[in-house]
C-alpha cells in the first residue's frame, strides 16, 4: 500500500515561489499562464494495516502546517 | 537564575545565545534535543537560530517533534519563560506554543542586515527595558521570516497587545510588519531578529543586550 500526500499553501496565502515561477514562464514567452501555485508531494510506502486515517493524522501532526497549508491524501493499493 | 539553550542538529546561534545569557548573569546550560527533560530550576529556555534539521520539510517542523520540545511545551504551560529567536521562533510556531507561521520571504531572497524595529509593547520581561515606541536596531538573517496568521489571530494579537516588535521597512512581507509576538501569558517571546547579535557597540548595536538585562533583573528578583 502506498499513499501520496499533496501539500499546498492554502488559497489566499501568498505563494512567492509560485509567483516567481509564473513570472519566469512569462519571460520565456509562455503567456497562457494565469497563475502558479507551488506545493510538495510526499510519497509514503505504508506498512501492512496502515489506514487513510493514520495518514491523515500524519498530515495533521507533521506533514502539513495547517495554519498555512492544506493537504490531500490519495491511497494506492 | 538559570537558562537552558537548546541545541538541535543544524543550530548555529546556540553558542551566541549562551554568551548573551551568561553576559546578563544567567547560569546557562546547553541542552541536546534528544533529552526528554529540562534540568531542574530552569527559569528560561532559549530556542536558538540556525537551520535545525537542515530546514527539511518546513523550517522548524522536525525540531518541533523532538523530545526536548515536549519538555519545553510543559515548561511554557506551567508559566516558564521561553525566548525563540529566528529558527527558534519558527520552532515555537510549529509546536503551536506561539500562533501563526513563518513563510518564505516575499522577495524570495535571504535577507541579512541590521534592521530597524519599533518596540510595540513594554508589557513583558523581554521588552520592559525599552521605551514604548523606541526604535532599535537588531540584525536579521533569514530566508523564511514572513509572518502570517489568520485575521482572527491577528485581531487577537493586537487586542491583547501581544505584538512585541514591528519592522520599520518590512524586509520579508510579514503581515502587519510583525517581527515578534508574545504568548497569551506574555512569558514566551518569538522573534525573527537576533538580539544576541546586538550585545555590545562592537557588534554595531547593543540594543539586544537590553532584553537580556531586563530579563535578568526581573528573574533575579523573582
Amino acid at each position: 500500500m502506498k499513499a501520496t500526500v499533496t501539500v499546498m499553501l492554502k488559497s489566499g496565502v501568498l505563494d512567492p515561489q509560485g509567483e516567481a515561477v509564473k513570472s519566469a514562464l512569462g519571460s520565456l514567452g509562455f503567456d497562457g499562464v494565469a497563475g502558479v501555485r507551488q506545493g510538495k508531494v510526499i510519497e509514503l510506502d505504508l506498512a501492512q494495516g496502515t489506514t487513510q486515517a493514520d495518514v491523515t493524522a500524519m498530515c495533521e501532526k507533521l506533514l502539513a502546517n495547517t495554519v498555512i497549508e492544506s493537504y490531500r491524501v490519495e491511497m494506492h493499493p | 537564575m538559570k537558562a537552558a539553550v537548546l541545541v538541535f542538529p543544524g543550530s548555529n546561534c546556540d553558542r551566541d545565545l549562551a554568551v548573551a545569557f551568561r553576559a546578563a548573569g544567567f547560569e546557562t546550560q546547553m541542552i541536546w534535543h534528544k533529552d526528554a527533560a529540562l534540568p531542574a530550576g530552569i527559569d528560561i529556555v532559549g530556542v536558538p537560530g540556525g537551520f535545525s534539521y537542515g530546514d527539511y520539510l518546513r523550517c522548524g517542523a522536525i525540531a518541533a517533534q523532538s523530545p526536548i520540545m515536549q519538555a519545553v511545551g510543559a515548561h511554557a504551560a506551567r508559566g516558564g519563560y521561553v525566548l525563540g529567536i529566528c529558527n527558534g521562533f519558527q520552532v515555537l510556531c510549529e509546536t503551536r506554543i506561539l500562533p501563526g507561521a513563518l513563510m518564505r520571504n516575499a522577495g524570495l531572497k535571504f535577507v541579512c542586515r541590521p534592521q530597524k524595529l519599533r518596540v510595540e509593547t513594554t508589557d513583558s520581561l523581554f521588552t520592559n527595558g525599552y521605551a514604548q515606541g523606541a526604535e532599535i536596531t537588531i540584525p536579521i538573517a533569514h530566508h523564511d521570516g514572513n509572518y502570517v496568521a489568520d485575521p482572527e489571530t491577528l485581531a487577537q494579537l493586537t487586542a491583547e497587545d501581544r505584538v512585541a516588535f514591528r519592522y520599520l521597512g518590512n524586509p520579508n512581507g510579514a503581515v502587519d510588519d510583525i517581527a515578534g509576538v508574545l504568548s497569551a501569558n506574555r512569558r514566551v517571546l518569538g522573534l525573527m531578529p537576533h538580539p544576541e547579535r546586538a550585545m555590545e557597540p562592537a557588534h554595531g548595536s547593543a540594543d539586544g543586550a537590553v532584553m537580556f538585562q531586563s530579563l535578568a533583573q526581573a528573574l533575579v528578583a523573582a
